[in-house]
């Protein structure tokens, strides 16, 4: 039989992982330099926990990796995790956790997707900040997403920026069921920027104002504020959130950090009620996020804002350049040992990689090519030939010290 | 390029082949006496035709057995909702088939969406469509839920055992009669047209499916599914028995075991009135002191007894093993052996194929490079029974029902129960294997019983039955 992997997931190669790795690492670095603590949730999570008004919406649902666990009698199913704030969500309620908390992520996430073409497992790094809101709260949320990217070394960051609260202001004027709403509501979120034409449709009097709204994207909280002098009569009921959206802006603003206003910027989840932001580089949607003040009480723990973004993996990976990863090829010693100095070899070697460098014992006819030296251990005298892959140059010596010195650890070893 | 075609046993059967006349089908012997599980068309002699369990025949087209079926909507979007890329593909409505499946629960709070969206309580879904049930959940947008995967016998799980179950019915009115209230109506049971989506794009079956589709009325509405049911009567409240804690909720089977029932229950003087019943009471009395009876299909009630619906109940052992099986630290254990309808569980084979045992079987399979396909109702014991063969690779296909005709088309091996080996030799298959016996027996939790009064009410069935089995 041929050994096969499953459709729809994928292995990640060493190259992938040197890219993994190094995503990982500079947004670790980046959030511990923000003072966030990292977490890890189990990969199974109940299913009940994502299936409430408030998660994931009943489209996504259909997607999820649900089935009964070994104990799963009482008929309640478990669900490979399909998002990464709802199970920190569940992780700040289970532990108690109140008041503030600065908490994120490194994480694999599954959803169905049905060609299998795309892969149906995907990494997100995500940051939760919960237990305080305010634009300020936002503000470090997206300043923290925007060190991340200038760490990666990535520029000409896209910030979009739409807000659930507006939306949802916008939808309670309508004649609408709670379920119609929530279905228009999840369209939207799920970048279905036709779902919004219903609102110009159900509100004929409001229609310029849904127009200016809705089809112009926004440079400055300036506009914001055009709209709701406009929205001040017919609309009311949007003051509330058009003013916690331009205190973000107007703060945006002050930091020099460009955006544009974009009400249908894409995809989002059913729990956010406050600012909605995409992160862009060119084309690519490389993560996102927004507030979510409704989750944490939904789910059964303590009223409790809340707010985060993830950055998508997959997404980042293939925009890091290689020269980030190149690894120091003189970095790396390829040792071969003659069959009697094992013990000699392994003992050498173990002293190269005390002083940092990565030793790769050669194993029968091994011919690595990226090694930048190459030392052999030969039983007569001179016992260490070093070669410089690079120019070619050889040196002889019995002394394990001249080694060092070639190689540039000590300038000199007493 | 031979063409296979599943049809309907059951509720679609006389309507199928109603349609397939005026389609000049010319079918021999597919009607209510159906004898044969292979059938000719004189129409199209070249057609493979068989006749499948409707609940089987989703699954096999997906599978690949069959290049085209009719069944239910229901059966195709149990299978669809919870596998959406499989090769199952919907044709057309066939324009009959009555009825739908609904939610229902009790009259009260329970049937209403918003109610039931802000319930904090676990909502308990209780049906024979354990993915159509899920959907379900999740439409309805539960805090937490549990779903209990059923055979049958939906209707008498409300209220002490579930707060919505999944009722096939001819129409809300149906529902509204049985002192429920229809939440939405799930899916329709319109008889479809399906079709394997390979064989669909590599074979020609334009012959066929024109002879089909000319009689079809093309204008027929989509059928809805997930449709909330806005407008609804509300039946008065029935009065239901209020279960105090020191009562024994007790499980009976239904079907061919009551008589068994009956016979030991006789022997020690327990009466049960209305058990078999003619009007298909699940709620029957009886003269023991402080016992809840409810009639339940024995394959559910290992689930029930685990999940804490009922503290005693007589299955058989076949389905507690498989039980054990799928949840290996379930809270449930055999009580009593009732060592009445002695099966033995055992791999099948087809008779033509040379091998005399399993190791041998296995072997075969390894040489001729054959990925098993076992067919059973014992998903789970048929799992581990091949795993613990240590085979790489092997399909399990569920079926519900007799598994004697798929082979050798629809599977390989089979994993049934027999009593004799008459029905299994009569098929041309040979038993290969024994994997154990079983019989009936009475089973209850492991879980201690902390009242007093109950466990002693328990252990007098316990005594009297085992007085039973040492009587003549």
């Amino acid at each position: 039989m041929k050994a096969e992997k499953c459709k729809g997931f994928k292995d990640l190669t060493p190259d992938d992982m040197r890219a993994f790795r190094f995503v990982e690492d500079t947004f670790r670095d980046c959030c511990l330099g923000w003072g966030y603590d990292e977490i890890r949730t189990p990969t199974l999570e109940y299913l009940y926990l994502f299936t409430s008004v408030g998660t994931l919406t009943p489209n996504m649902l259909e997607k999820v990796y649900s089935f009964l666990d070994w104990d799963g009698w009482s008929g309640e199913r478990v669900v490979l995790k399909p998002d990464g704030t709802i199970p920190t969500a569940r992780y700040y309620i289970n532990n108690n956790i109140s008041g503030l908390a600065r908490l994120f992520y490194v994480t694999n996430l599954f959803m169905f997707e049905e060609t299998g073409k795309k892969s149906r497992e995907k990494w997100q790094c995500g940051a939760e900040l919960v237990g305080v809101n305010g634009a300020l709260a936002d503000i470090e949320l997206l300043s923290l997403s925007i060190d991340v990217i200038r760490q990666l070394g990535l520029s000409d960051i896209k910030i979009k920026l739409s807000h659930a609260g507006l939306i949802k202001a916008l939808l309670d004027g309508l004649e609408l069921s709670t379920e119609e709403k929530m279905s228009i509501f999840s369209r939207i979120l799920e970048g279905d920027s036709a779902a919004l034409d219903i609102l110009k449709m159900e509100k004929p009097e409001t229609a310029e104002i849904l127009n200016l709204l809705l089809g112009l994207k926004g440079k400055s909280s300036g506009f914001l504020k055009n709209i709701k002098a406009l929205s001040e009569k017919n609309l009311a009921n949007i003051s509330e959130p058009l003013d916690n959206f331009i205190c973000i802006v107007e703060k945006l603003e002050k930091l020099g950090i460009d955006y544009r206003i974009d009400l249908a910027s894409g995809k989002g989840f059913e729990y956010y009620t406050g600012l909605i932001f995409h992160l862009l580089i060119g084309q690519n949607v490389i993560g996102g996020g927004g507030r979510y003040d409704a989750l944490i009480p939904q789910m059964g723990g303590q009223t409790t804002p809340a707010a985060g973004f993830a950055f998508y993996m997959d997404q980042l990976m293939k925009l890091i350049e290689p020269e980030s990863l190149a690894e120091l090829d003189s970095n790396k010693i390829l040792v071969s040992i003659a069959r009697d100095k094992m013990e000699e070899g392994f003992s050498l070697a173990e002293i190269l990689r005390d002083f940092g460098y990565i030793v790769v014992l050669q194993l029968e006819d091994e011919k690595k090519t990226d090694c930048g030296w190459r030392l052999e251990i030969v039983n007569e005298s001179p016992r260490f030939i070093l070669t410089d892959s690079g120019n070619g140059e050889i040196s002889k010596t019995d002394d394990v010290c001249d080694i060092l010195k070639l190689l540039g650890c000590v300038e000199d070893v007493a | 390029m031979s063409l296979n075609i599943a049809l309907p046993k059951g509720r679609l059967l006389n309507s199928t082949a109603s349609l397939l006349e005026r389609a000049g089908w010319e079918l021999d012997g597919y009607n209510d006496k159906l004898r044969y599980y292979r059938l000719k068309s004189a129409k199209f002699p070249d057609i493979k035709i068989k006749v499948l369990q409707e609940k089987d025949i989703p699954i096999q087209i997906a599978v690949g057995n069959y290049d085209l079926g009719i069944c239910g909507l229901d059966w195709t979007e149990e299978l669809l909702v919870k596998y959406p890329s499989s090769s199952v593909l919907k044709i057309a409505d066939l324009g009959y088939g009555d009825g739908a499946l609904y939610a229902a629960a009790l009259p009260g709070d329970l049937t209403d969406p918003e109610k039931l969206a802000s319930r904090k309580s676990i909502t308990r879904i209780a049906g024979e469509y354990p993915n159509l049930a899920e959907t379900l959940a999740g439409k309805l947008r539960l805090k937490r839920f549990s779903i209990f995967p059923l055979w049958g016998g939906a209707e008498v799980y409300p209220p002490e055992d579930a707060e919505i179950v999944l009722l096939p019915r001819k129409s809300e009115r149906d529902i509204l009669d049985a002192g429920m209230v229809p939440i939405l109506k799930v899916v329709d049971f319109k008889a479809y047209l399906i079709a394997n989506s390979d064989s669909l794009k590599t074979k020609n079956m334009a012959g066929v499916l024109s002879s089909l589709t000319d009689l079809i009325d093309s204008n027929r509405e989509i059928p809805k599914t997930f449709h909330f049911i806005k407008e609804k009567d509300v039946p008065s409240a029935k009065a239901f028995i209020e279960v105090d804690d020191d009562i024994v909720r007790l499980a009976l089977p239904d079907g061919h075991q009551q008589s068994h029932v009956c016979r030991i229950f006789d022997k020690v003087g327990i009466k049960v009135n209305d058990y078999p019943s003619q009007t298909g009471n699940r709620r029957p009395e009886s003269n023991l002191d402080g016992y809840f009876i409810k009639v339940i299909r024995p394959q559910d009630m290992p689930l029930q007894i685990a999940n804490g619906n009922f503290d005693i109940a007589i299955t058989g052992r076949d389905w507690l093993i498989d039980h054990k099986y799928q949840f290996p630290n379930s809270p449930i254990k055999e009580l009593l052996d009732l060592k009445y309808g002695w099966v033995k569980i055992v791999a099948v084979i087809d008779e033509k194929v040379p091998v005399e045992d399993i190791k041998s079987w296995w072997q075969y399979c390894n040489d001729k490079q054959i990925v098993c396909r076992v067919a059973t109702e014992y998903t789970n014991i048929a799992d581990r029974y091949v795993r613990d063969n240590r085979i790489d690779r092997y399909r399990i296909i569920p079926t519900w029902g007799a598994t004697e005709g798929f082979i050798p088309e629809d599977a390989d091996l089979l994993i049934e129960n027999t009593e004799t080996g008459g029905t299994i030799a009569r098929h041309n298959l040979r038993i290969i294997d024994k994997l154990f016996e079983s019989t009936a027996c009475l089973i209850g939790s492991t879980r201690k019983i902390s009242n007093d009064r109950k466990s002693k009410r328990m252990q007098f069935l316990i005594d009297a039955l085992t007085k039973a089995m040492e009587m003549p």
